[in-house]
């Protein structure tokens, strides 16, 4: 088992070697010169020349990328051109805001979702069904910063109970979560409905009734406990996604997270800090992915043998 | 000797968008204690259908009992309330299916699969429950340390027994097997048939053995009663079928088993398939396929005509025609 983990782990480093030659690739072709942007329009153009010698700038593009891998194996990211800062200091910064933010969008997403799903096969084909079906269908089909400027307009400004925007009480997290957490949660509704209603007709939850035990039993230990594999991988999968709803959360309601100093590096063309940012968030989401795998093996026994088996 | 479970005039119908499927139609049995009914019949002729509603786990929708009388120990089952129906589900009356590869749980160990029947029924703590379960492993041969493993680290055979394990876990009055070695290697068919065998002896149980395979009832059992399109076309004790059979589907049925001491002889199968359940044929069920077929099969549901407790249900014995018998 921890010999699988290992294993897994390793993974990690080709996607990683993969995400920064991407990330760098896309930063550095990208159109615009980060040292006219940091000069502003009077400098001369000696003034920038210098600069971009200074910024390493001017060596050939793999060189530049062998410098910013042997850094970043070393722990460092660069400096931000904007603030200079350590680029690692600043993600560390803002990455709680993000993690908090994150995770409760994720519990939003089960906390809801699931029991909808769940209540949708066991009343299928009624109106609670086709209720929950439609509330799953609409959370999935409207774009987020709809439903966040949406909800700003009916709780912040029509009914002023909740704040715009912000970041210093748990009140500020309520709507930003639901905007985050709202089109997984349809996701994990529909997937709960659909794995339900595939659980609900095998042979062992037959087996199961036959014993005569409680219909409380047969669905907590016997459905839910099948239901729950294609969730969770479901989840995991749209947890990577949830990663990029943050960038567009954060910006609707002024949440200083790691979404909103990647996307204000951008407008700055902050290199360092765009690539740094990239590089953790894809770091994240293979830990996500990993966790997910090791959340399978807890849950189907057959699949925390064939971990045991390939070592 | 008084009957532990007497059916009568049992319908069963599934109403699909289809259309309505008549599956059982006016099925009567009865079953004496500690004895053994065969209930033989090509898939679909309802045997799967009677043995739920004995249960009371006809799915529904679409299922829908339409008429008829279940009863088990002097209590009609179809008109108890679904609560007095769970204390009688795996304690009273069990069930053993005709898969073990899908009928076990793959995430619950085979351990706590049978200490939670024991545990529905019996006031005991959870400690006597799981010794209770590995005592039960052990009768069908599992060493009871397996009680933590998983259905996948056993074979085949071996999660039949488990199963089997679940159902005597209890000790009920009666057992319905639906095909429970169907889906077994030849060889381990026949150590689960000694196996249930003897454990029907020790714990003095009546069972239903459902089947299509007329050598499993020769093996196991008392009585047998053939089914043909939701109805018993004919019943008797074993020996009187084995002996005698008298329904054509009946004689067509022992036709198809091949015969080791006449080489010569062929397997001659029944002609034509199983009637669209959907759209049963008037008259007797049969009719189409039957080599003996009179004008008035075609219009009239046969009477049963009984001889001594073995009973058909053909024109040729009835009124209805001279007996060829």
């Amino acid at each position: 088992m921890l010999r699988y983990f290992i294993k897994r782990l390793m993974f990690l480093v080709p996607v990683l070697l993969g995400v920064s030659v991407l990330i760098f690739s896309i930063v550095h072709l990208a159109p615009g010169d980060p040292a006219e942007v940091m000069l502003g329009p009077s400098a001369t153009q000696e003034e920038i020349s210098n600069l971009r010698e200074q910024l390493g700038l001017t060596k050939p593009l793999y060189v530049q990328y062998g410098i910013f891998l042997t850094n970043t194996l070393k722990g460092d990211l660069g400096r931000s051109i904007k603030s200079n800062a350590p680029v690692v200091e600043e993600i560390l910064d803002r990455f709680p805001a993000t993690l908090t933010l994150a995770v409760l969008g994720m519990i939003f997403a089960i906390v809801v979702g699931l029991p909808l799903g769940i209540l949708a096969a066991l009343r299928q084909n009624t109106w609670v069904d086709a209720l929950c079906s439609f509330f799953a269908l609409v959370g999935f089909s409207i774009p987020n910063f709809w439903v966040g400027l949406m909800l700003m307009l009916l709780l912040s400004i029509y009914i002023p109970i909740l704040p715009s925007s912000g970041f210093d009480s748990w009140r500020n997290f309520i709507m930003p979560t639901i905007v985050l957490g709202i089109q997984t949660m349809a996701v994990i509704a529909r997937m709960t409905r659909s794995s339900m209603l595939e659980v609900i007709r095998q042979d062992y939850v037959r087996t199961a009734r036959a014993k005569g035990i409680s219909d409380r039993l047969v669905l907590v230990r016997h459905i839910l406990g099948n239901v729950m594999i294609p969730v969770v991988t479901i989840a995991g999968l749209y947890f990577g996604n949830m990663l990029g709803g943050v960038v567009i959360t954060e910006t609707i309601f002024s949440i200083p997270g790691l979404g909103r100093l990647i996307v204000d590096a951008i407008r700055a063309q902050d290199y360092p800090v765009v690539q740094g940012g990239v590089l953790f968030f894809a770091l994240c989401v293979g830990i996500v992915n990993l966790m997910v795998d090791l959340l399978y093996a807890a849950l189907d026994p057959r699949i925390k043998a064939q971990y045991r088996a390939a070592r | 000797m008084k009957n532990l479970l007497e059916v009568s005039d049992l319908s069963v119908e599934y109403r699909t968008y289809e259309g309505t499927v008549a599956a059982v139609n006016g099925l009567g049995f009865s079953l004496a204690p500690g004895r053994t009914l065969g209930l033989v019949g090509e898939s679909g002729a309802g045997k799967t259908t009677t043995a739920l509603a004995v249960m009371g786990l006809v799915p529904s929708p679409p299922g829908v009992i339409t008429s008829g009388e279940i009863n088990f120990a002097g209590r009609n089952l179809l008109s108890l309330p679904e609560r007095e129906m769970k204390k009688i589900r795996g304690n009273r009356i069990s069930m053993i299916f005709q898969d073990p590869m899908t009928s076990l749980n793959p995430v619950v160990t085979v351990g706590l699969q049978i200490s939670e029947a024991i545990a529905a029924h019996q006031n005991l703590s959870d400690k006597e429950a799981e010794d209770k379960a590995r005592e039960m492993l052990e009768k069908v041969q599992i060493p009871g340390q397996r009680y933590r493993e998983y259905p996948h680290e056993f074979s085949g055979g071996m999660r039949q027994r488990v199963v089997i394990a679940m159902a005597l876990a209890c000790n009920p009055a009666l057992i319905i097997a639906d095909e429970p070695t169907t889906a077994l290697d030849v060889t381990i068919q026949a150590q689960v048939l000694e196996l249930m065998r003897s454990l029907k002896e020790e714990f003095s149980t009546a069972m239903i053995m459902i089947t299509h395979d007329l050598g499993v009832v020769g093996e196991v059992c008392d009585h047998v009663a053939v089914m043909y399109g939701g109805r018993i076309e004919e019943t008797g004790s074993l020996e009187r079928i084995f002996d005698g059979p008298r329904h054509p589907y009946t004689r067509g049925l022992f036709r198809c088993i091949p015969d080791i001491e006449e080489k010569t002889s062929e397997i001659r199968p029944i002609e034509g398939l199983m009637p669209d359940p959907l759209d049963l044929p008037k008259g007797c069920p049969f009719h189409p396929r039957c080599p003996e077929a009179m004008e008035i099969c075609r219009t009239v549901i046969p009477p049963v005509s009984d001889d001594g407790g073995h009973r058909v249900m053909c024109h040729l014995y009835g009124k209805g025609g001279e007996d060829r018998g």
